[in-house]
């Protein structure tokens, strides 16, 4: 024990200040392992020193004027063939050459049947391109929905938020119904999450109802067109409903994403019911949903109403994060979330008349909020904690 | 009604769209005659049609429906620009008073039996607060304070009070979807025949058009047909305005709402298209109307879609981009396996 060796802290057991140029600091000779001894005349040798212990242990010997040298040498050796032969073909790269770093990028990406797969994918791009492809009257895109929208929003559900979904088989496979949801999280990510695990679970596209704001906005608005959704109004749900379509509506509007965090899982008014005597004038069933964890994502501790008012929008959140660390602020907080659906509320029992009947409107709509309500309750009641 | 001896009055045809309906009308062997009015000659051959030179604004109209014993009145003198015109007055006399004039002549004509007015889907409007179809029943969620849509709707508040007082004389207004074809020529289709498209940065408008020859059909078998009303008339399916601009592979500039205006005003004066404020709103949020109705009360199926009417007008353009759309054939022309949806290689 009595020889015991003195090891300074992080410098791989030798001093580490540097002196200068002559002898550079440990942490200087730790950042360029890969020049070496080796002198710049001998490049093809210089790969030979390298994978033993070069990222071990740096001799503290080698200059670094050198060994900036026999870096820039072997790169330059490769490459010198290619960029001398590019400009030749000044205003057209022949095709051949294109092709095999098409087929090279390809084989990385698409795998071993990349052709079919690149096929196919050049075909999307140029129906894209021309314009030869469907939208239906409300301006749904199917097909950039499902390869793009959705395909962005997949990993953000299933690794982010982890979004577990129960009850499922409460959504009609076909035929027109309407899900109804709470709504939170300062900005309606959750309904984008709905969106994109009822089509994964059931292969049906939710078709959202969103308020005038998101289609007065400029790209918003078009997402949400392109994405399958349309404005919130009665002509809009009935006929939507009518049309077969799976409607999603969240009636708490912006009383529910904007309300501060300390009112997280308590539900806010239900607008005028108008849901529900679109419903009943079109027969559907309603299939009440809870979503638990979007109130997490952004905790709105508070407001702005005053620039909100300026600038015409519902309001402006702080988070604890938002303004504060600027763009970073945005991203959402990792909650674990719970997406369940309740039993289906039958509508088509009812008279034909039910619609117009304001106080059967109330009840109905007070039965939703009230099943969406206790199911939170019972939900936030079975969950670990925030993040689990 | 004496099927055999129609006479019909044809307002409006020193205009493109109205002599060629009137000419066609004129064929018909359901027709005894067709009187065709405007306050210019027609400049085009108007076959069979007796044109008679009288300004609708002026009660010269009402001598020549009853002189001439016209029972059916289309109604087709509504302008939707100031251009031809001479300014935005004159085309609001033309349009309001003229509907007018015209209208109080009808109802002085004891002999009147239908009249057809050709209105447009532009009394609805265009906002980010419209519903996605517009059935008949609905109006617009604004009330428009100026230009074209003012005047339309207008105009339909005068149609409606005459078939309120002359409740034996069968009324039909006609919504008509933008109407597009190689022929027509319209703020929207010179707006189309621009090289590069200016469109509404951050906005895509759904779009839906007529065929010309669908509005001539649906103006003729309104005409002859028993059915009164307000019909919606556009062709199937909706065409977003990218979508639009790509199918003819015509470069876009997207422009900021407020420089649009700017844009519009600068195009006008060099009278390169005509960019009214409600035609920014509509290439802004676009409109789509329900035509239900035109197919189970009026019993009228257009035989062009809004997409196949488009492609029609598209053929008649010569492509001013569309670069990127054939680098790409060209690299899926080289690739080994052509653009198959299946993928059965391998």
């Amino acid at each position: 024990m009595g020889d015991a060796e003195i090891i300074p802290i992080g410098t791989r057991g030798r001093p580490g200040r540097g002196t200068g140029a002559s002898s550079p600091s440990s942490a200087a000779r730790g950042l360029a392992p890969a020049k070496k001894p080796a002198p710049a005349t001998k490049p093809a040798p210089a790969k030979k020193a390298a994978p033993p212990t070069a990222a071990v242990r740096p001799r503290p010997k080698s200059k670094p004027k050198p060994a900036a040298e026999t870096v820039e040498a072997p790169v330059a050796a490769p490459r010198a063939p290619v960029t001398t032969e590019v400009p030749t073909a000044a205003d057209g790269i022949p095709a051949a050459e294109w092709l095999a770093a098409v087929q090279g990028a390809a084989l990385e990406v698409f795998g071993d049947d990349w052709e079919p797969q690149l096929a196919r994918f050049l075909a999307f791009l140029r129906r894209r391109v021309s314009g030869q492809y469907v939208v239906d009257e409300y301006g749904f895109d199917r097909e950039v929905t499902e390869r793009f929208f959705m395909s962005a929003l997949r990993p953000i559900a299933q690794k982010w938020f982890r979004i577990e979904v129960r009850g499922i088989e409460n959504i009609p496979t076909e035929g027109g119904a309407l899900v109804v949801s709470n709504h939170s999280g300062t900005v309606p990510v959750d309904g984008l999450m709905t969106m994109v695990s009822i089509h994964d679970e059931i292969g049906r596209f939710l078709r959202p109802l969103g308020a005038d704001l998101v289609f007065r906005l400029p790209f918003v608005g078009s997402m949400a067109r392109k994405g399958g959704a349309t404005l919130a109004c009665n002509e809009d749900a009935e006929r939507m409903l009518r049309g077969g379509e799976l409607v999603g509506v969240w009636p708490e509007g912006f009383k529910g994403i904007g309300k501060p965090y300390a009112d997280r899982y308590k539900l806010q008014r239900f607008g005028r019911g108008g849901f529900v005597s679109a419903a009943l004038r079109t027969g559907v069933p309603i299939v009440p949903l809870s979503v638990v964890g979007a109130e997490e994502i952004y905790p709105l501790v508070g407001n702005l109403p005053s620039l909100a008012r300026l600038l015409g929008v519902p309001y402006i959140p702080i988070t604890p994060f938002f303004p504060l660390l600027g763009p970073l602020g945005l991203v959402p907080l990792p909650s674990k979330w719970l997406l369940e659906f309740g039993e289906p509320i039958r509508t088509d029992e009812f008279d034909p008349g039910a619609a117009d009947d304001p106080m059967l409107v109330f009840n109905v709509t007070d039965q939703v909020r009230e099943t969406i309500q206790q199911t939170l309750y019972s939900l936030l009641m079975q969950r670990q904690s925030v993040f689990r | 009604m004496g099927s055999a001896g129609k006479v019909v009055l044809v307002t409006g045809v020193s205009r493109d769209l109205g002599r060629r309906f009137a000419r066609a009308l004129a064929d018909d062997p359901r027709i005894a005659r067709v009187i065709g009015v405007d306050a210019v000659p027609p400049r085009g051959d108007i076959g069979e049609v007796s044109f008679i030179r009288a300004d609708i604004r002026n009660p010269v109209i009402a001598k020549i429906i009853v002189k001439e014993d016209v029972d059916t009145v289309v109604h087709m003198a509504v302008i939707s620009t100031p251009g031809s015109a001479g300014g935005r007055n004159t085309m609001k006399e033309l349009n309001v008073i003229g509907t007018m004039q015209l209208l109080a002549a009808c109802q002085k004509a004891p002999g009147l039996q239908a009249l057809v007015v050709k209105s447009t889907t532009t009394v609805y409007g265009a906002s980010s607060r419209d519903p996605a179809m517009f059935t008949e029943d609905m109006g617009p969620r604004r009330s428009p304070r100026s230009g074209y849509a003012k005047d339309v709707a207008e105009i339909e508040g005068y149609v409606r009070g005459f078939a309120r007082r002359r409740p034996d004389v069968r009324v039909t207004t006609l919504r008509m979807a933008n109407a597009i074809g190689p022929e027509v020529s319209s703020p929207l289709t010179t707006y189309f025949r621009l090289p590069v498209i200016p469109t509404v940065l951050g906005h895509d408008a759904r779009l839906q058009f007529l065929h010309d020859r669908d509005l001539m059909a649906v103006l003729r078998h309104a005409t002859l047909t028993e059915t009164a009303g307000t019909y919606n008339v556009a062709g199937d399916g909706i065409l977003m305005l990218s979508q639009a601009v790509r199918r003819l592979q015509r470069p876009a500039l997207p422009l900021p709402t407020f420089m649009m205006g700017n844009m519009g005003s600068a195009l006008r004066s060099a009278r390169l298209a005509d960019f009214s404020p409600e035609q920014t709103a509509f290439l802004t949020f676009g409109r789509g109307v329900d035509t239900t109705r035109m197919r189970t009360s009026l019993g009228f199926e257009p035989e062009h879609t809004t997409a196949s009417a488009f492609a029609d007008f598209a053929a008649s353009l010569t492509p001013t981009g569309g670069h990127l759309e054939r680098a790409l054939a060209r690299a899926s022309a080289r690739l080994p396996e052509p653009a198959a949806g299946g993928g059965p290689h391998g």
